[in-house]
């Protein structure tokens, strides 16, 4: 088994009185899916915010590539080469789909964009990925399907060369065929070597794609196993009720008070 | 397994080159050129879709022109024409400034009075040979230095260093009491905008204010500040400065026109041929070259068409004559040129709609929201200073008045005419000319059929909710067709 490349250890996070996650570990492995479940509230995208910049951990060590490293802003984790793909996919409408891939990180001189260069790398990236749903990659956003913006987010995550990409729920407002395109996008990354952490609901989803899944419970992680390991069952068990068999937080019984 | 970018190569390779192809030639619309019925059809069909750009503006255009022409026998005549270009152009002006904040999806209520203190402070220079401090009182004087200050440090603040750069210019022309000069005049103006915008950019988004409130505030504020610095009732000649005067009342020598029309309709022609063949080559997205062509050479013959006629003698009588294109065309094609060149090639003019498309996406995406924000109305209001110079040239004079009543809102109007979105991320400074133009021709022709004021503004006014319905309507089939 590889060395982990991010690596999060003991992290906390509150938010005034709430105490969203306790002692959170998690190992992302760089080729593998990792799926990260847990019930609504459970602190799933709290997590994945963290990570990327958006708010500080309060305490806790966060590793990438066997390095310590602090991520203050979102810029911090892209210059790690953390991507984060989000549940209100955080694309510019009225945009196209080259400026939205390439916003705030545009090619050419500030005073004179490389349009070429961008649209030319927007396009081998859609291609790498296998995407051919688009007509062309300069359809303003507004003009395409849940499905295609989800697929433009992710192609976007990768575009950076970037070793992880985080995707918050990207099949939660998909229909099933679109479902699958999003399924086969995430198992290719992780086919590239990217470290690949999914945030899903749908169990179907997590156990067809995921290498590893880590269970969060009320801001806890009670498991990260492996998914030929467990069953369904055990997993909604461990969402549910945070525990199943040997798996999870510790019987009340054997608790140490 | 240990070093990810390594592992990325390999299996980059490994996908087996036709699979790439296929993928590339999927975006079928993207490498195929197009041809021209197909570009045609494709137009047709964002029509439908709700993209409609600046067109019903444009079309509003062409039927109000045909209207006040049969109606009336002077609208078309030449010096009719050439004196519409010279009304609207104040408006048209601050309106571009306006489409900036537009884009980000804010407003500015108080660019019209801004303007009017930047003219106010212009004829007071003049007017008192520099001696602001005389004109103003001492008081007075010292507070002005201490808002263009105001201005410098919250743009420092706010990191705009032009912001701050200009506002300590500004200061510093404002102090040394030079002598009166008219470019001098007009810089200290435009330093004036900047410093207003600078402090209404910093209360929008640093201290978090809604824009509507902060500038509704300082369109009542700068009122009070024309009304002091002109006095009750009084008014500030500037047409007695040949420059000043010029500005908007003066032409082009007929060399002069027809230099200025080869400039722009060959340069037009270079930047879009150009571009259109290195787009070419390198196989990206383009039109048909038919279409690029027909472009290029509808422009150029309009432009000569009214080079031509605006060099043929306009004069009303004999005794004098009249010839060659006004300053004030070469004045707003350098701003809409500038304007388009910063919103459409520029990383900051990018950044600019991805915050009025989707704020959160922007911050996520690493850009500077806040900075972003507040220069909009820095652009805003240094623009709105620009308009007051033409304006203030075109009457002649400065009164408490300027920049009051109606500016503000004709302009935003013009804006929303042309087809700028007042939700923000949709727009583009020829959307103010245009949207400028039909308000300038609705006054003109109105006022020619020597209709009373009551019928111009309520004209106005239909001319304007018929644009915003456009907009409405346009945007819910925009929102239909998406998915």
């Amino acid at each position: 088994m590889s060395e982990p490349i991010l690596h999060i250890t003991g992290l906390n996070k509150t938010f005034g009185p709430v105490h969203v996650l306790h002692d959170i570990d998690l190992d992302v492995r760089a080729g593998e899916v990792t799926a990260l479940v847990g019930d609504n509230g459970a602190g799933k995208s709290t997590l994945v915010k963290c990570i990327a910049g958006i708010h500080g951990a309060d305490s806790g060590t966060v590793e990438f590539q066997g390095k310590p490293v602090h991520i203050r802003s979102p810029k911090d984790a892209a210059e790690l080469g953390i991507e984060v793909v989000y549940q209100d996919l955080a694309l510019a409408d009225n945009l196209d789909i080259v400026q939205n891939m390439f916003l705030g990180r545009e090619r050419g001189s500030s005073w004179l964009l490389d349009e070429a260069s961008m649209e030319k790398a927007a396009r081998e990236t859609l291609a790498s990925l296998s995407v051919r749903t688009v007509k062309s990659v300069r359809t303003p956003v507004s003009a395409l399907s849940g499905g295609q913006r989800q697929t433009v987010a992710i192609a976007k995550s990768v575009l950076w060369d970037s070793k992880v990409v985080l995707l918050d729920e990207p099949t939660a407002a998909l229909g099933v065929a679109q479902t699958r395109q999003v399924l086969d996008l995430v198992r290719r990354l992780a086919e590239q070597g990217l470290g690949v952490v999914l945030i899903s609901h749908n169990m179907a989803d997590v156990f067809e794609v995921a290498d590893r899944i880590a269970v969060l419970y009320l801001g806890r992680m009670v498991a990260e196993v492996h998914t030929k390991d467990v069953t369904h069952g055990q997993v909604v068990e461990l969402i549910t009720a945070g525990r199943s068999g040997d798996i999870g937080l510790a019987r009340p019984e054997h608790a140490v008070l | 397994m240990n070093d990810p970018v390594n592992q990325k190569e390999p299996t980059m390779t490994q996908t087996p080159t036709e699979s790439s192809n296929t993928a590339i030639t999927d975006f079928g619309i993207d490498t195929t050129t197009m041809s021209t019925s197909e570009a045609v059809r494709d137009y047709v069909s964002r029509l439908r879709a709700g993209q409609l750009g600046s067109l019903p503006a444009l079309l509003g255009l062409v039927a109000l022109v045909i209207m006040f022409a049969s109606l009336s026998d002077v609208f078309l005549s030449l010096n009719n024409l050439a004196n519409l270009l010279a009304q609207g152009a104040g408006q048209t002006i601050i309106a571009m400034g306006i489409v900036f904040v537009l884009l980000v999806g804010e407003i500015d209520l108080s660019a019209g009075t801004a303007s009017g203190v930047a003219g106010a402070v212009l004829a007071m220079h003049f007017a008192e040979n520099g001696n602001l401090m005389g004109g103003m009182g001492s008081t007075v004087f010292v507070l002005f230095l201490a808002a263009l200050g105001l201005g410098a440090v919250l743009a420092a603040l706010l990191r705009i260093w032009a912001g701050t750069a200009i506002s300590v210019l500004g200061i510093v022309i404002a102090a040394s009491g030079m002598a009166a000069n008219p470019w001098i005049e007009m810089l200290l103006a435009l330093c004036t905008g900047t410093a207003i915008g600078c402090i209404t950019g910093y209360l929008v988004s640093r201290i978090g204010m809604p824009s509507f409130v902060v500038t509704l505030a300082l369109f009542l504020a700068w009122q009070g500040v024309i009304l002091q610095f002109i006095g009750e009732g009084g008014v500030i000649g500037i047409s007695s400065s040949p420059v000043l005067n010029q500005v908007a009342n003066g032409n082009l020598s007929v060399l002069g026109s027809w230099v200025l029309c080869v400039v722009a309709v060959g340069g037009f022609a270079a930047l879009t041929l150009g571009r259109h063949y290195s787009r070419l080559r390198r196989g990206l997205v383009t039109q048909p070259t038919s279409i690029v062509f027909f472009k290029a050479g509808a422009m150029a013959a309009i432009g000569i068409a009214a080079t031509a006629l605006l060099t043929i003698n306009r004069a009303p009588n004999d005794n004098i004559v009249i010839t060659g294109v006004p300053y004030v065309v070469p004045i707003v094609l350098g701003l809409l040129v500038i304007g388009t060149y910063v919103l459409n090639r520029t990383q900051y003019g990018r950044h600019i709609y991805a915050v009025g498309g989707n704020r959160e996406a922007a911050r996520r995406a690493g850009v500077n929201v806040t900075k972003i924000r507040a220069s909009v109305f820095v652009v805003c209001s240094s623009v709105a200073a620009l308009g007051a110079i033409v304006y203030s040239s075109k009457v002649g004079s400065v009164d408490p008045q300027a920049g009051g009543l109606n500016t503000l809102l004709f302009a935003v109007g013009a804006a929303v005419i042309g087809g700028a979105s007042l939700f923000g991320g949709r727009g583009r400074v020829s959307d103010a000319v245009i949207g400028g133009s039909v308000l300038a021709v609705v006054a003109n022709g109105l006022g020619l059929l020597s209709q009373p004021a009551a019928v111009v503004s309520i004209v106005t006014g239909l001319v304007l909710l018929l644009a915003a319905t456009v907009d409405a309507l346009s945007r819910r089939r925009a929102a239909s067709a998406a998915r």
